[in-house]
C-alpha cells in the first residue's frame, strides 16, 4: 500500500505539449506511471508521447478513465486548470506549477472546500510512491520501495533527505511535496494524517521550513494521534526577518513562523528534531532501529483503530 | 512588492479611500511651496523609506509654517534613518512626503492580508492603532478584531459595521466607515495586494476617518496583470546586488556573512545557511539559481556572488534533478574561467549525472574542492574561508 497514488493510477497531464509537461511528461512514462491523457487546448484529437491528447480535461476523463491530474502549465492559467480538473470530477490533481497568484489559490481553494477533489501543491515537486507511480518533476531513481513516509514543503530538500534514507537503506511508502506557496492544497496535516492510517507506512520524515504555522498544527496532531516515529526538519533556522526567501510562503513576518518555534512544537510532540539537514537520514535509521520491538506492533495495533495509550516518550 | 507611502495613498484615493491632502517632493526647495498650497497652519514632513519606525528615528515632524517645512526637509532629505525594520546599515532618505496636518481624536489600526491557516482574506481592525500591531497581537490578541471574506460573496456591509461598532465608534463614524473598509477591501483585491496596513487610521476632530498612514505590498506572483506598477519600485531602496540579481531571475538575498552559497531550491538554499551556521560558519548569502539553471545561469549567479566583498569562500550545494550536474560543473568552471576569481569553491553534487561533473570538474585545471554530503561540504567552506581570513 501507499498514500493517493498507486499502480491503479492513471495519469491526465495538463500542458503536456509545453516545454515543461512534455519533459516530464516522458520522464514520468519512463518511471512507469501510466499516464493515459494528455490535455492542450485546441490539440485534441492529436498524440503527443504516443499519448492521446484532448481539448478538454472532461474528454479525456471520459475517454482515458484517468483518476489523477497532474498540472504543468503557467501560472496565469493555473487557477483555471486546476478548477477544470476539479469540475471533471478528479479526485486528486496535483499543480506543479509555481507563480501562481495568491489571491488566485483564494478563490481556488473555496471552491475545492466544496468538492470532492484534493489538490496538492502548487509550487511542489509532485508526489511519488517509489516503485509504483511517479507524478511530478522528481527524479525517480533516486527513490527506493519501503515503509517511510515522506512529507515536505521544498522540492530539492525532499531529494537530499530521500537520497539519505535511500542510502542507508531505508525505503519510502510515498514521498508528498505538499508546495512552498502560502496557500495550498494538502497541509502537513493531512498528509500525516493518511500516513498515520496507512499500514505500509511505519514512520514519517516532516520537513518544514519557516513561514505560517502549519508545521505547529501537524506537531499537534502527532502528538494526540501518531505513534509513529516521526523524524523533524525545519529550514530556515538563519534566515533573517522579514524576507521571503525563495518560496511565497517561506517568510518570517511579525516574528511568527520562526524555526524556532517550529522546532518548540515538534520537541513537545515528541518528534525526534533533526537541526542539520545532513542528519535526517541517520536519525531515521537509529530512531527505527531503536522502535523495531516497541513502536511497530503499536502502529499495528493503531491502524486497526483502537486508540492505544501513548507508549514511551520518544523524545531526543 | 513594497511600495512608498504616498504611492501607497494615491493609490488607495483612486479607490475612494479617504487620505491626507499633501504631495511628494525630491528636493527641499519643493518642501515649501507644498506647504503654501497645503495651506494648513500645521503641515507634517514625512520620510519616504521602505521601512516602519520612522517615527521614533526622526523621520516624521511638524512644520508650523512654510519656512519651517522647508527647514525640516533639509535636515530630513539626506539623512540616514536607522529603524528596527531597517538594520544597522540604515537608509537614505530621497523622498519626502509633504501632508496637511490633521486635528487628531483617535487613532486605529486596520489591516487586510490572507490568512494562511483559513486560506481567506481577513480583514483586522483594532482600537489600539499607532501602536505595532504584533506588539498588540502578542500581548492583547483580544484586542484586534477580525473578520474572514468569503470570496465568493465578497466584504459584506454588515462585515464592515460589525468592526466598525467593535471598534466603539459613534453611528455617524460607522456611517463613515463602512465605505472606506469597503473601499480598502477593493483596493486589496484589485490590485493582488499581500497586504495593506493603515496604521493608525485616524478619526478627526471633524469625525471623519482619514488614513494617515498606508502600507500596501503586492503579491509578486499577480505582477503580471499590473503593468501599472511597474514604475512604481524604487530600486533605491534594494540592495544593489538583490536588484542585479533580479535581472537574471536569480533569487538572492544578501546576508552579513563570509561564506556565498549556491543552491538550487529554495529549501535545500535555506537548509544549507543553516548547515554553514552549525559548522561553525555564517552564510553571505540566500541563492537559488533554480529548477532549470543553464551553464549562463550559474555564471551570473557566480558573478553577483562574487561581488560581495566579505566573501571568503563559495559553498556550491546542488541535488541535480532537472539540473544535471554537468551543466551545472560546466557552468562553475566557466564562471573560473571567465571571472578568474581566486576565492576558494567547494562544490558538492549530488543526482543526476553526478560522475560527469566531478569529471568535468577534475579536468578543468581548477583546485575545487569536492565534497561528499552536505556536512562534509560546509565543513570544508567553513575551514577555508577560515584560512582566508
Amino acid at each position: 500500500m501507499s498514500v493517493l497514488v498507486d499502480k491503479n493510477t492513471l495519469l491526465v497531464v495538463q500542458g503536456i505539449t509545453g516545454r515543461e509537461g512534455s519533459f516530464h511528461a516522458q520522464q514520468m512514462l519512463d518511471y512507469g506511471t501510466k499516464v493515459v491523457a494528455g490535455v492542450t487546448p485546441g490539440k485534441g484529437g492529436t498524440e503527443h508521447l504516443k499519448v492521446p491528447v484532448f481539448n478538454t480535461v472532461a474528454e479525456a476523463v471520459e475517454a482515458t478513465k484517468a483518476n489523477v491530474s497532474v498540472i504543468f502549465v503557467p501560472p496565469p492559467f493555473a487557477a483555471d486548470a486546476i478548477l477544470e480538473a476539479m469540475d471533471a470530477g478528479l479526485p486528486l490533481v496535483i499543480c506543479i506549477t509555481e507563480g501562481v497568484p495568491t489571491l488566485d489559490m483564494v478563490r481556488v481553494a473555496a471552491a475545492l472546500k466544496n468538492s470532492r477533489t484534493r489538490l496538492i501543491g502548487p509550487n511542489c515537486p509532485g508526489i511519488i510512491s517509489p516503485g509504483k507511480c511517479k507524478i511530478g518533476i522528481m527524479p525517480g531513481s533516486i527513490h527506493k520501495q519501503g515503509h517511510v513516509g515522506v512529507v515536505s514543503r521544498s522540492g530539492t530538500l525532499t531529494y537530499e533527505a530521500v537520497d539519505q534514507l535511500t542510502h542507508l537503506g531505508i525505503g519510502q511508502s510515498t514521498c508528498i511535496g505538499i508546495g512552498g506557496d502560502p496557500i495550498i492544497g494538502t497541509s502537513f496535516l493531512d498528509a500525516i494524517k493518511m500516513f498515520n492510517e496507512d499500514r505500509d507506512t511505519h514512520a514519517i520524515v516532516l520537513i518544514g521550513e519557516i513561514g505560517g504555522n502549519a508545521e505547529e498544527v501537524a506537531a499537534e496532531y502527532i502528538k494526540k494521534h501518531v505513534r509513529k516515529p516521526v523524524v523533524g526538519f525545519i529550514a530556515g533556522q538563519t534566515a533573517p526577518p522579514g524576507r521571503r526567501m525563495g518560496h511565497a510562503g517561506a517568510i518570517i513576518s511579525g516574528g511568527q513562523g520562526t524555526a524556532a518555534e517550529k522546532y518548540k512544537a515538534m520537541r513537545a510532540a515528541g518528534i525526534y528534531t533533526v537541526q542539520s539537514p545532513a542528519e535526517i537520514g541517520h536519525t531515521m535509521a537509529a530512531v527505527l532501529g531503536k522502535s523495531k520491538s516497541k513502536t511497530n506492533p503499536a502502529v499495528k495495533k493503531k491502524a486497526g483503530a483502537a486508540k492505544p495509550k501513548k507508549a514511551a516518550k520518544k523524545k531526543k | 512588492m513594497k511600495i512608498h507611502e504616498y504611492q501607497a495613498k494615491g493609490i488607495l484615493a483612486k479607490f475612494g479611500v479617504p487620505v491626507p491632502r499633501g504631495e511628494v517632493v525630491f528636493k527641499k526647495d519643493e518642501a515649501r511651496a507644498v506647504a503654501q498650497r497645503l495651506g494648513t497652519s500645521v503641515v507634517v514632513v514625512k520620510a519616504q523609506i521602505h521601512a516602519g519606525g520612522r517615527g521614533k528615528a526622526g523621520g516624521v515632524k511638524l512644520a508650523k509654517s512654510s519656512d519651517d517645512a522647508s527647514t525640516l526637509a533639509e535636515q530630513i532629505l539626506g539623512m540616514k534613518l536607522v529603524t528596527p525594520q531597517t538594520g544597522e546599515e540604515g537608509r537614505i532618505v530621497r523622498r519626502l512626503l509633504i501632508e496637511e496636518g490633521l486635528d487628531i481624536k483617535r487613532e486605529l489600526y486596520l489591516g487586510i492580508l490572507v490568512d494562511r491557516a483559513l486560506g481567506l482574506p481577513i480583514f483586522m481592525a483594532s482600537a489600539a492603532g499607532g501602536m505595532e500591531i504584533e506588539e498588540v497581537a502578542k500581548d492583547h490578541p483580544e484586542a484586534i478584531l477580525r473578520e474572514a471574506i468569503d470570496p465568493a460573496t465578497g466584504f459584506q456591509p454588515y462585515q464592515a459595521r460589525k468592526l466598525a461598532f467593535g471598534l466603539g465608534l459613534t453611528p455617524e463614524q460607522v456611517g463613515a466607515a463602512v465605505p472606506f473598509f469597503q473601499a480598502l477591501y477593493r483596493a486589496f483585491l484589485e490590485t493582488d495586494a499581500s497586504m495593506i496596513e493603515i496604521n493608525p487610521c485616524v478619526v478627526t476632530g471633524g469625525g471623519k476617518l482619514v488614513a494617515l498612514d498606508a502600507k500596501v505590498t503586492f503579491d509578486d506572483n499577480a505582477l503580471y496583470r499590473h503593468p501599472e506598477f511597474k514604475d512604481l519600485r524604487d530600486l533605491e531602496e534594494e540592495t544593489p546586488l538583490e536588484v542585479e540579481a533580479s535581472k537574471f531571475k536569480l533569487n538572492y538575498i544578501k546576508l552579513d556573512g563570509d561564506i556565498a552559497c549556491m543552491v538550487n531550491g529554495a529549501g535545500l538554499a535555506m537548509a544549507t545557511m543553516d548547515i554553514i551556521k552549525l559548522s561553525g560558519g555564517s552564510p553571505a548569502n540566500f541563492l537559488d539559481v533554480g529548477g532549470g539553471a543553464s551553464e549562463e545561469q550559474v555564471k551570473n549567479a557566480f558573478r553577483i556572488l562574487l561581488s560581495d566583498p566579505n566573501v571568503r569562500a563559495v559553498f556550491v550545494n546542488i541535488f541535480g534533478g532537472i539540473l544535471r550536474c554537468d551543466v551545472l560543473a560546466s557552468g562553475v568552471v566557466g564562471a573560473a574561467r571567465e571571472l578568474k576569481f581566486k576565492v576558494p569553491v567547494v562544490v558538492r553534487m549530488e543526482g543526476t549525472n553526478v560522475q560527469q561533473g566531478k569529471e568535468i570538474l577534475r579536468n578543468s585545471g581548477f583546485n575545487f574542492a569536492v565534497a561528499e554530503g552536505m556536512k562534509d561540504g560546509a565543513e570544508k567552506a567553513v575551514k577555508l574561508a577560515g584560512d582566508a581570513r
